[in-house]
Order: C-alpha cells, then sequence, then structure tokens
C-alpha cells in the first residue's frame, strides 16, 4: 500500500527532521535536547521515509548498510573519551575549542562524544527495524 | 625480564597470521625464541651465584595493589631455565614430531602461551600476577592436551584437567587474597616480614588449606592425581613439558616459593608429609602395573611430585637441598625418557612395553639416551640422580628420630618401584630380540633425537661434576627456598656411610623388582580396578550431578516464552520489593502534600484507562499495539505537565518506535489463536495489580522520605562549572557518567547485532531449503 500523499510529504519531511534531530543534537549541551533524542528523531524519519517509499528506497538513500554506523559512532564516541590521555588528563575530561563558532557556539569532547551515541542509535534503531522489515517469510 | 614473558606472547599472536608461512618455510624460526630465552637467562648464572637478586616493577592496576612486579632469585631461575632449557629442546623435537599436523601452527601458539604463562608464574613478585599466570598455563595446557579434539578421550581428559586445576585455582586465589589482607601487602617478596602475623593469625589454617588445594590440585597429589594420567593423551612434547617437566612442577614452586613465610608449624609439616608420602607410595606401586609407556612415565611422575611435597613438608635444611637438587634431576631424566616414548611411538605405532623389544639395533642413539635416562632414574653411581636420590636419604635420615625409620622406609619402598619402572620404560623397549615387523625401522630425523641424548647426557656430567650444577645454581634455589644460607654442596663421594649403603640397596633390589616384575594386561586390569573406587569416580559424579542440575536449572529459567520470562522477572521484582518494604517499617502515607488535580491530569488519565481496556480486552494483536501507545504517549504528557521536557521528547520517539518495530514484528504472525484461559488472565491480574500497587506504595512512600537533593545539588552547582553546559540531564549523559554512557552504546551495539545476525542467520537456511 503506497499513499501519493505520504510519499510526496516524505520528500520534504525527510530533510526537515533530519535536520530538527541535527539541531537536538547541537543543542544538547544547553537546552533540552542530545545525542540520543537527536539519533531516536533522526531514525524516525528514516523509518517514516520507508513506510511511504518502501525499506529498499531508504537503503538507496542511507547508501551503507546502517549496521556500519555502530562501529562509526562507537568510534567517535571513544575517541573523545581517549583523547585527553594524550595531553596528560584523566579519560574523559571535557575538552573546550578556545573561541566560539558561530551558530553553534562552544564546542567541546562532549560534543563529539553525543555525536557518537546519536550515529549509534540511528545505526542500531534502522538495523534492528530494518532487518526485520527485509527478512521474507 | 618483562620481555621475556612478551615475546612468548607475541610470537603466539604473530602465528596466527603468518601460520601458514610458519607451517612450511618459516619453521626453522620457531625454535630460536626459547633458545634465545634461554641463552639470555644463563648469563643471569653467574650473578645469581654471587647472592644478588633482581628486580623489576611496572604499574599496571597500582590502585587494586595488582602491578607487574618481577623477582629473579635462585628458586626462579632453576624455574626459568627449565622452562626455556627444556623447551629448546621440545620446540626443536615437536618441530619434526608434528610435521604435516593441520593445526601445527596452533599447537605452537599454544605452546608460545604456555612458556610465556609458565616464566611469568615463576618470575611474579605480585600473588595476582602469579594467579594470573598459574591460570594461564592451565588454560594452555586444556588446549595442548586437547590439542586432538576429534578424539573424545582427548576431549574428556582436557575437560578433567581444566576442571581440577581450574579448581585448584579458584582455592589458591582465595587462599592469596587471604593471606594478602592479613598481611595487608601483595608482594609475595615483602610478604616474608609478616612471618609471624600471618603464623598466628587465626585464619592461617584457612590460608594454608586453600594454598594446599591449589598446589595439590596443580602438582597432581593424591586424591587429584588422576587428571594427570589423562593428560596423557595430549600429543608427547606436551606431555614431556608441561605434564613432567615444568607445569605439574607449579604446585612444587609455589610450595617452594611459600615456604619460608607459611612453614614451620605442625599443620605444614604433616599435611604435606602426609600427601606427599602417600602419593609418592602409592603412584610409585601404581607405576609397576602399567604397559603403556606414557602411563608408566605419568605414574612415576606423580610420584616424584609427591617425593617433592614430602621433601618440602619435612622441610629440614638437608630436605629442602634434596628438593632443590631433585627438581632439575627429575627433569632431565624424566623429559628424556618422555621424548624417547614419543619416538617409539611416532616410529613404531605402539607405545605398549610388551610388544616392544631390542629396538636398541634400530635406533641406537635413542636407546643411549634411554638407557642414561633409565640410570639416573634409578640412581646409579656417577649420575646425577644418584646424587638426588643420595640427598633424599640424607635429609630422612636426619628427620626427627621418632620418624628415621618409618620415612626411610617409605622413600626407599617408593625408590625401589621408581627404579623398576625407570627400567621398564628406559630399558625394556631396547632390549631383547628385535621382532621383525620392526627390523625395518630407520632413526627419525636428527632434531627429534637429539634432544633427547643432549638431555640424557646432561644427567651424566651433571653426575660426574656435581660442583658445576650445584654450585651455580642449586645453592642458590635452596638458599631462596630455605630462606637463609643452606652451606650446601654437591659432592660424587660423600664416603663409605650409610646413605651409600642405601643407595646401592635401592639399586640391586630396584633391579630385582624390575626382572620379576612382568608386565601384561591382566595386571593393569588389576590394578585399574582400585582406580575405579578412587577420588576420580566421586568427583565424576559430583561433575555429572552439576551437569544435571545445571541443565534442570537452565530449563526452568530460560524456557523460551517471552511471556513466563516477563513473569519470572516481575515475580522476583516483586518479591524483593516486598521484602524491603517489609523491612523499613510502617508505611505512612501523606496525601495532604499532593498537588491538587487539574482538568487536563484528569482527561488525560480517562483517556489512559479506556486505553487500557481496550489493550485487554481486544483480540486483535495490532489493535493492542496502538492501544500501548495511547498509554505510552498519555505518560509522555504527564511528563510535559510536570516540567522534565527531556524524558518527555525521548519517551515520545522511543513510543513511536517501538510501535513501529511492534508492528513490523506482530505483522507477521497470525492473529491471535488462543487466548489465554480465564485461570491466566486471573494470575497474570493478580501479579501485574501487585506490581502496580507496590510501585504506588513506593511513590507515596518516596514523598513522605525527607529528600536528599545532595546529588542533584552538586550536579546543578557543577554543571556549568566543570562542564560548561546548562543541560543537566544531558551533562550527566554526556560528560559526568560519560563511561556509562559509553557501555550503554555498546551495549546497544551488541543488541543489533544479535538481531541482526539472528535474522540473517535464519535467511540463510531458509534460503538453503
Amino acid at each position: 500500500m503506497r499513499s501519493i500523499i505520504l510519499q510526496t510529504a516524505t520528500r520534504y519531511l525527510l530533510p526537515i527532521l533530519l535536520l530538527f534531530s541535527f539541531f537536538l543534537l547541537l543543542r544538547g549541551h544547553y537546552y533540552p535536547g542530545g545525542g540520543f533524542v537527536g539519533g531516536l528523531v533522526a531514525s524516525i524519519a528514516f523509518v517514516l521515509h520507508s513506510f511511504a517509499n518502501g525499506t529498499e528506497a531508504t537503503m538507496k538513500i542511507l547508501r551503507r548498510k546502517p549496521l556500519s554506523l555502530i562501529p562509526i559512532g562507537l568510534g567517535i564516541s571513544a575517541v573523545s573519551v581517549v583523547l585527553p590521555t594524550f595531553f596528560g588528563l584523566p579519560p574523559m575530561t571535557g575538552l573546550w575549542w578556545e573561541e566560539k563558532v558561530p551558530v553553534i557556539g562552544m564546542i567541546g569532547s562532549a560534543l563529539f562524544f553525543d555525536l557518537g551515541v546519536y550515529l549509534v542509535v540511528i545505526g542500531v534503531v534502522l538495523t534492528i527495524l530494518f532487518t526485520i522489515s527485509l527478512t521474507k517469510d | 625480564m618483562l620481555f621475556t614473558i612478551l615475546l612468548g606472547l607475541i610470537s603466539s599472536i604473530l602465528l596466527i597470521p603468518f601460520g601458514k608461512r610458519f607451517k612450511s618455510s618459516w619453521s626453522i624460526l620457531l625454535p630460536l625464541v626459547p633458545t634465545a630465552l634461554f641463552i639470555y637467562y644463563l648469563g643471569y648464572v653467574p650473578k645469581i651465584a654471587e647472592g644478588l637478586t633482581f628486580f623489576q616493577e611496572i604499574n599496571w592496576v597500582p590502585s587494586l595493589g595488582v602491578n607487574f612486579n618481577l623477582k629473579l632469585d635462585g628458586l626462579s631461575l632453576l624455574f626459568c631455565l627449565l622452562i626455556t632449557g627444556i623447551g629448546t629442546g621440545i620446540f626443536f623435537y615437536a618441530r619434526t614430531y608434528l610435521k604435516g599436523h593441520p593445526f601445527y601452527d596452533r599447537f605452537f601458539g599454544y605452546l608460545y602461551l604456555f612458556m610465556s604463562a609458565m616464566i611469568g608464574l615463576v618470575l611474579s613478585d605480585n600473588i595476582f600476577l602469579l594467579f594470573i599466570f598459574w591460570e594461564l598455563t592451565s588454560i594452555s595446557s586444556f588446549f595442548l592436551i586437547g590439542f586432538n579434539n576429534d578424539q573424545e578421550a582427548s576431549r574428556k581428559s582436557a575437560m578433567t584437567a581444566l576442571t581440577i586445576t581450574g579448581m585448584g585455582g579458584f582455592f589458591l586465589l582465595a587462599g592469596l587474597v587471604l593471606i594478602g589482607n592479613v598481611a595487608g601487602t601483595y608482594k609475595i617478596s615483602e610478604l616474608i616480614e609478616y612471618r609471624d602475623i600471618i603464623l598466628n593469625h587465626p585464619q592461617y589454617p584457612l590460608i594454608l588449606g586453600l594454598l594446599f588445594l591449589g598446589a595439590f590440585t596443580k602438582s597432581a597429589q593424591f586424591p587429584f592425581h588422576f587428571w594427570l594420567p589423562g593428560a596423557m593423551k595430549a600429543p608427547t612434547p606436551v606431555s614431556a613439558y608441561l605434564h613432567s617437566a615444568t607445569m605439574v612442577k607449579a604446585g612444587i614452586y609455589l610450595l617452594a616459593r611459600f615456604f619460608p613465610i607459611l612453614s614451620g608449624t605442625d599443620l605444614w609439616t604433616y599435611t604435606l608429609m602426609g600427601v606427599g608420602g602417600f602419593t609418592m607410595l602409592y603412584a610409585a606401586i601404581h607405576s609397576l602395573f602399567r604397559i603403556d609407556l606414557k602411563s608408566i612415565l605419568a605414574y612415576t611422575t606423580i610420584s616424584a611430585l609427591g617425593m617433592l611435597v614430602f621433601l618440602l613438608g619435612l622441610g629440614t635444611k638437608e630436605a629442602i637441598i634434596a628438593a632443590s637438587v631433585f627438581i632439575l634431576v627429575h627433569a632431565l631424566y624424566k623429559a628424556t625418557l618422555f621424548l624417547v616414548t614419543g619416538i617409539i611411538d611416532h616410529e613404531t605405532g605402539t607405545r605398549d612395553i610388551t610388544k616392544l623389544a631390542g629396538l636398541r639395533k634400530v635406533l641406537a642413539p635413542v636407546a643411549v639416551a634411554a638407557g642414561l635416562a633409565a640410570l639416573s632414574s634409578a640412581g646409579l653411581p656417577s649420575t646425577f640422580g644418584f646424587i638426588g636420590k643420595d640427598l633424599i636419604y640424607e635429609a630422612t635420615l636426619h628427620a626427627e628420630k621418632n620418624w628415621v625409620l618409618i620415612l626411610t622406609i617409605i622413600a626407599i619402598a617408593t625408590n625401589l618401584c621408581l627404579v623398576a619402572a625407570g627400567f621398564m620404560a628406559g630399558f625394556k623397549p631396547f632390549f631383547g630380540t628385535l621382532p621383525k615387523q620392526y627390523e625395518k625401522l630407520h632413526l627419525p630425523y636428527k632434531s627429534m633425537w637429539i634432544p633427547p641424548l643432549i638431555l640424557a647426557s646432561l644427567g651424566l656430567i651433571f653426575g660426574l661434576a656435581p660442583g658445576l650444577v650445584g654450585d651455580y645454581l642449586s645453592y642458590q634455589t635452596a638458599n631462596s627456598i630455605f630462606g637463609a644460607d643452606t652451606e650446601m654442596h654437591l659432592a660424587i663421594w660423600h664416603g663409605f656411610n650409610t646413605v651409600l649403603i642405601l643407595s646401592l640397596a635401592t639399586l640391586g633390589i630396584g633391579t630385582l623388582v624390575y626382572f620379576i616384575n612382568k608386565p601384561s594386561e591382566l595386571k593393569v586390569n588389576f590394578i585399574e580396578k582400585f582406580e575405579r573406587i578412587s577420588p576420580q569416580q566421586v568427583l565424576t559424579g559430583y561433575a555429572n550431578d552439576i551437569v544435571r542440575f545445571s541443565g534442570w536449572f537452565t530449563n526452568f529459567f530460560h524456557n523460551g516464552y517471552l511471556r513466563s520470562y516477563h513473569m519470572k522477572i516481575i515475580l522476583f521484582a516483586e518479591a524483593l520489593l516486598i521484602y524491603k518494604l517489609w523491612n523499613s517499617g510502617p508505611i505512612q502515607i501523606d496525601f495532604d502534600n499532593l498537588t491538587p488535580l487539574t482538568i487536563y491530569e484528569v482527561a488525560v488519565v480517562i483517556i489512559l484507562l479506556g486505553a487500557l481496556v481496550i489493550v485487554i480486552s481486544t483480540p486483535s494483536r495490532l489493535t493492542s499495539i496502538v492501544a500501548m501507545s495511547v498509554i505510552g504517549y498519555c505518560i509522555c504528557l504527564m511528563y510535559v505537565f510536570y516540567s522534565a521536557p527531556d524524558l518527555a521528547m525521548t519517551q515520545f520517539t522511543i513510543d513511536t518506535l517501538s510501535t513501529v518495530l511492534f508492528v513490523l514484528v506482530l505483522y507477521k504472525l497470525p492473529s491471535f489463536l488462543n487466548l489465554a484461559s480465564a485461570k491466566q488472565r486471573y494470575r497474570d491480574s493478580i501479579v501485574s495489580l501487585g506490581f502496580g500497587a507496590i510501585l504506588s506504595i513506593i511513590a507515596l512512600k518516596v514523598l513522605y522520605e525527607p529528600i536528599q537533593t545532595e546529588t542533584s545539588d552538586f550536579y546543578g552547582e557543577n554543571a556549568y562549572i566543570l562542564a560548561k553546559g546548562k543541560n543537566v540531564v544531558n551533562l550527566i549523559l554526556a560528560d559526568f557518567r560519560g563511561i556509562d554512557t559509553m557501555f550503554e552504546t555498546v551495549v546497544l551495539g551488541i543488541a543489533a547485532l544479535g538481531v541482526y545476525s539472528l535474522l540473517k542467520l535464519r535467511l540463510k537456511s531458509s534460503e538453503k531449503e
């Protein structure tokens, strides 16, 4: 069952929702939001797209298996955890960029940690859902 | 010193990517590692002989007291030389012995792992480090015993060995932790200063008992001896290396290492003398009734280990000297005999001594090695074995007056059997007339018969010039065990005294026993009956019970029904909560403090209840899922009312996704086939209502308790100062408790991998059909 309305809507909804999820990720440090919620919203965006256009079509947009996002995300988080040890600080210490970046504000290692969580969440949710929906009876 | 441990481990790892090359063109490199290490440790001999001790310390987990403390003294050096020296021979030998085996590279990987673990064990000066290496030797031994993993007997023996030594390791850990707690230090070299405290501590008997269990299981003392004959299923080089020369002596090493710290009490002396004495005699008698060469050697090894335990128990200066020399004596002749057995097995295909005879005509150099080893084991004057035997008699004769006679008799009886068993293994296959089918045998490749020949010759050289090994090595070994100067000096001739008479008598009568005792199948069957009533049966029975119990346990809790898991988890949680509520005093609930209800709260609750009714009553899965998500969104609204936007957002997205997930999964299932019966529904409703009631009571009770705001204050105050953020919830997740989050994401990843592989796996098998 394919709905033209939904198909058309998702064409615009997908980028908007992804942008929103990224917004949630970035603002997490100061306002409600964060990597986990952001990741969930992003996955919802893709799930919605897959409902309208079929899972195969969504996989094409993603270009790669969602499973591959998990190691990438874990890697980014792990690097942000370990990075301070190279400056002689205990792991997990927050490192901050001296100057403010326009629009985003302060950038620190916590943001990269959150980015890792964000990617892992997308990877996990999409892996589980897409694997199940692609399973043939 | 550290690099000697790492070298083996690195070589072991290198075999994974380069296994194929090591199988063919690079295989000559394999024995170079132990050779290099042997030369390295030989370099320490002159320095150790001067009485020096070497330390090396690297911080590892200092907060837990686990440090890489290494120590090299006379005792460690003796073991290091045994491990690397005999190891060199074994590596050269095994290279030929296993040529063409499909798991050639794997074998050497395990062997390297073992060598490193064993070197680490004897160098450790930290009790946790010691334990880690101790376990590593057990594990590598498990893989080596079960190396021929296509044979069931092999796998079974490996399991038995691992169970026994692993159990012993467990006791050892408990004992070591207790010592550390009593003394307040985990460094073995510092423990000696706390000797009086440990000896007078009420836990001393417990410590000693646990430590002994560890040592006895590893060194195959009665009643745990039975794993060692089973371990002979391993390829012969392994038996020679692990199960006679090095690993089984780890228990002896442990007792020797802790001798200056724990010995000197009646408990120490009599336990070790009793267990060691019984084991040495019991195993020595057993060895006479065997016809399998490896079986004979296994029992004589157990007997020799018993002898060492016995000597350490006796604990006099003479006994310690005897023990420190006998370790080397035994390693030299026993490794030789094992290697010879391997050659015989390799060439003739049998190890049955009733079928082997006259092999000296075809395997002359092997016969020389075997003969020398058998003579050393028998203690013929001018061999190293003679000196070892002399020292043992010296030790028993210098024991307490009341004990001299009985101890000497036990020692003589054991040695009689060992002389005969040594001849059975070293002479019997080589003398007599050569059976026709063996006439065409030819000598194996040089690298197989040269190592045993070298080891056997060393037995002769050290026998003729005992000062060579005595002054440079054994003297310091004995000193480090005894903890004081032992004034030891080995000599080939002590004059015509009681000891010499005893030695010669043992040799003579032992030879007589050898000629009288005709090994046969019948005798093996006869003696095996005694093993039936031995501890092995009892322990096997226990093991079977444990397997049965765990089977039942798993089937009960892990029956494959999701609803059953939920039921059990909730019931268990209820039981815990009720217990806690019951114990925390009367339940007081104050309704006055509650905020007044607002109209939209009431509206949400009504929607929630309506959805609940639908969930319970609907006959369609999809309807109940949708109704469930309504409940979820209602709860989201509650979060919004009570100003928890982070929670609300998360709950909202999670609810959406879980509904999608449910639909995806349940869409593929048929509609409800049979609904739960009325009885089941009552049961379920009681459980769930109970759970809800308990949680409500807790929630109301919390309101009544004084609120502690320490934690939230801390986060509130420090969020901006330490983490430069304003959203405390997110800061806790991404900064303060970031490691938790890190591991949670790992768990998520694992869950996704699990789903992925389970479904993909099923796809594959359905595609096949």
